[in-house]
């Protein structure tokens, strides 16, 4: 996705927003995923261990940069699937691929952003969940895992407090932005993620379909914002209020 | 009719320099003439690599994440601290603590002994990047990495190697000890003296302007073992902090790279064990030389960095926040003039870095490259930082952000690891030798 530092600008099309020759980077919520899964092995605080972390993605040649970033950050290995520049996959197509993943690697538990920041959907999780018949905890901001090596507790935050919620692995859980503080990947870990492995493959390989199914009618820039003006005190803002109406 | 023979040149060029092999080594047969058709230079590369010649700007993979890991590890984690540690004139300890976590430390220190083991090239992107956040941390990283962890990975002894490779890459910021109070661009005339002991040597005198001293524990320092043979008789030793007899004499107080400490260090009798000996007796002064070849691009990789961060700091402001006359600033052809221009001369400079980096690597000569790298890139980034205080205004000439730190950090480019009459010098003697028949 876009790098969160740039001003995103809509395409002349109108149908999206320019990605071409614009600095991308790993989605924030993405890398709080794989910061947390690095996390669990590294504070074994879930009792079985964690044998194999797996990064994943699906897009154009260029995301091999994110997972080598991934990888650095303590990913053991990686899965791509290739698509050419300027095809999107929608959540759905974006799920049925990691299904796809989760059966052939016997994957047990799903960490991903809650959502993307480009278009905000915040519905792969969730799609995963549903397709895979497993349970769900979205937003995340604290996972912690039962004696028993099942169990799976996550807190969200929630308007006026922490909710809690219980489910039992095999799961999937999406990340909020204070799970945790992603690391930056040190000069050492970029190096070893040089050997580590990135496994390319297509949708077609997984026999799942990521066609369309939505239909993008327009993309328009929101209004250039109008300069406010500043009042002296409460008195001043009741009477500009006033004369607005708005009271 | 002359521009006919003109065109023919490249040709007639050709011809002359296949008619005679003899006079050339055995090369590769394969010579790249599709990418450069019209060009009457000889095409010097190697063809033995077969490679076609990349853009000067192309990065490896580990370089470009290590400029995008360095990147938001400056902006993130350096950034904020940058007026404080300025004003305070002291590095925060925790930054310190992370460029080690972060392997910032110990950029090109082989994996056995806990660095990254990168290139050096990948050394000079992150010190670059580190500049165009805050110089200072830069140099601090520069000096360590380009000066006192290759000095040991060169002429260390296993046992110097074993010992501070691994400490240096996780833990110990280093320090390089040459300039004296009578010495500095006459850097061999210097009077810190050495004399065998019972034990292993004994350090007399004093150093002078010394990078890194507060911080470091571990001091590579020259001295002389026999004045009568002048500068044959330099050595380099290394000396720890903790040694009786060595103190920080002073901190200086600097128009810029504030943040970075500068001291005056003495040796009174400081006795150091065998071991600590680096290299060979009386080789110091070749040490110093080659150290101090390669740390240029160092130093003129900061220079660059700052220029860039000024740069992008200043054209930001005028390209988005400040108007003037209803437009914003940055949109007069006066202002979009200079800034084509400074960036023209900021792309330059960092042609003639990442050439003389990309020289170094390929083993080979690179003396000149060097020298003009930190002389052009030091004297782009006085110009850049000034100018962009310019277009700034009030806001580039006030001490909050950036801009007028940067004008005053870039001043020490021009001055240390050889001043701009040095690297003149240095450049004018080669091109002397190369044409003198």
């Amino acid at each position: 996705m876009l790098n969160p530092q740039v001003k995103p600008r809509v395409n002349k099309a109108q149908t999206a927003v320019e990605t071409a020759g614009v600095k991308h980077s790993m989605n924030p919520f993405d890398e709080l995923s794989i910061e947390e899964s690095v996390r669990i092995r590294e504070k074994k605080s879930y009792p079985n261990g964690v044998t194999d972390i797996v990064a994943f993605t699906a897009g154009p040649p260029k995301s091999a940069d994110i997972l080598r970033t991934a990888m650095a950050m303590g990913a053991d290995r990686s899965i791509h699937v290739e698509t050419k520049d300027g095809d999107e996959i929608e959540p759905l197509g974006v799920a049925k691929l990691l299904k796809a993943i989760v059966d052939k690697e016997k994957i047990n538990l799903v960490v991903l952003g809650k959502q993307s920041i480009d278009d905000d959907s915040g519905q792969t999780g969730q799609m995963l969940a549903g397709l895979l018949g497993w349970p769900q905890a979205t937003q995340a901001s604290k996972i912690s895992f039962e004696g028993d090596g099942k169990g799976v507790v996550v807190e969200k935050e929630v308007d006026g407090g922490i909710e809690t919620v219980k489910g039992c692995l095999p799961m999937v859980v999406t990340a909020d932005l204070r799970l945790n503080e992603p690391r930056y990947a040190s000069l050492p870990n970029i190096m070893k993620a040089k050997k580590k492995k990135t496994e390319k493959i297509s949708a077609a390989d997984l026999g799942v379909d990521v066609g369309r199914r939505l239909k993008t009618v327009k993309v328009i820039e929101p209004p250039p914002r109008q300069g406010g003006g500043k009042v002296e005190d409460i008195d001043g803002m009741i009477s500009k209020l006033k004369e607005l109406g708005a009271i | 009719m002359a521009s006919i023979l003109k065109a023919l040149r490249p040709v007639a060029q050709r011809i002359t320099s296949t008619a005679r092999p003899a006079l050339r080594p055995a090369r590769a047969t394969r010579v790249y003439q599709h990418a450069r058709p019209l060009s009457s230079t000889p095409c010097r590369r190697d063809d033995s690599a077969d490679i076609p010649p990349t853009p000067i700007t192309h990065r490896s993979e580990t370089e470009s994440m290590m400029a995008e890991a360095v990147s938001k590890f400056a902006n993130d984690v350096i950034a904020p601290k940058v007026r404080e540690m300025d004003e305070k004139e002291s590095m925060d300890p925790a930054i310190v603590e992370q460029l080690f976590e972060q392997g910032l430390m110990g950029v090109e220190i082989p994996e056995e002994y806990g660095g990254a083991g990168m290139n050096f090239t990948s050394a000079i992107v992150g010190i670059e990047e580190l500049a165009r956040v805050d110089p200072s941390v830069s140099v601090m990283v520069d000096v360590h990495n380009t000066l006192v962890n290759t000095a040991i990975l060169k002429h260390g002894s296993n046992w110097l190697k074993k010992k501070w490779l691994p400490r240096l890459a996780t833990n110990t910021v280093g320090s390089f000890c040459l300039s004296e109070p009578i010495s500095g661009s006459d850097a061999f005339a210097l009077a810190t003296k050495a004399t065998k002991s019972d034990s292993g040597y004994r350090i007399s005198g004093s150093k002078m302007w010394i990078t890194n001293s507060m911080e470091a524990e571990f001091f590579i320092v020259f001295a002389n073992m026999d004045p009568g043979k002048g500068y044959k008789g330099i050595t380099a030793f290394i000396v720890e902090k903790g040694m009786k007899g060595f103190s920080i004499a002073k901190k200086e107080k600097k128009l810029g790279i504030k943040a970075s400490s500068t001291c005056v260090l003495n040796f009174d009798d400081v006795e150091i064990p065998l071991e600590n000996l680096l290299g060979e007796e009386g080789q110091g002064y070749k040490y110093a030389i080659s150290l101090l070849n390669e740390g240029r691009i160092g130093i003129a990789a900061q220079m660059t960095g700052l220029a860039l961060g000024a740069f992008e700091n200043a054209a930001k402001y005028v390209w988005n926040d400040r108007k003037q006359f209803g437009q914003l600033v940055g949109d007069f052809q006066g202002m979009q003039h200079q800034i084509a221009q400074s960036y023209t001369e900021i792309a330059a400079a960092r042609a003639l870095v990442y050439n003389a980096a990309r020289k170094k690597e390929a083993g080979e000569d690179f003396v000149r490259d060097a020298a003009m790298a930190k002389l052009y890139a030091s004297q782009v980034a006085g110009r850049v930082s000034g100018l962009a205080i310019e277009w700034m205004g009030g806001m580039g000439f006030v001490r909050e952000g950036i801009a007028e730190k940067m004008w005053r950090d870039s001043k020490i480019g021009a001055i240390y690891e050889g001043t701009s009459n040095i690297q003149l010098t240095t450049i004018a003697k080669l091109l002397k030798a190369q044409y003198t028949s």
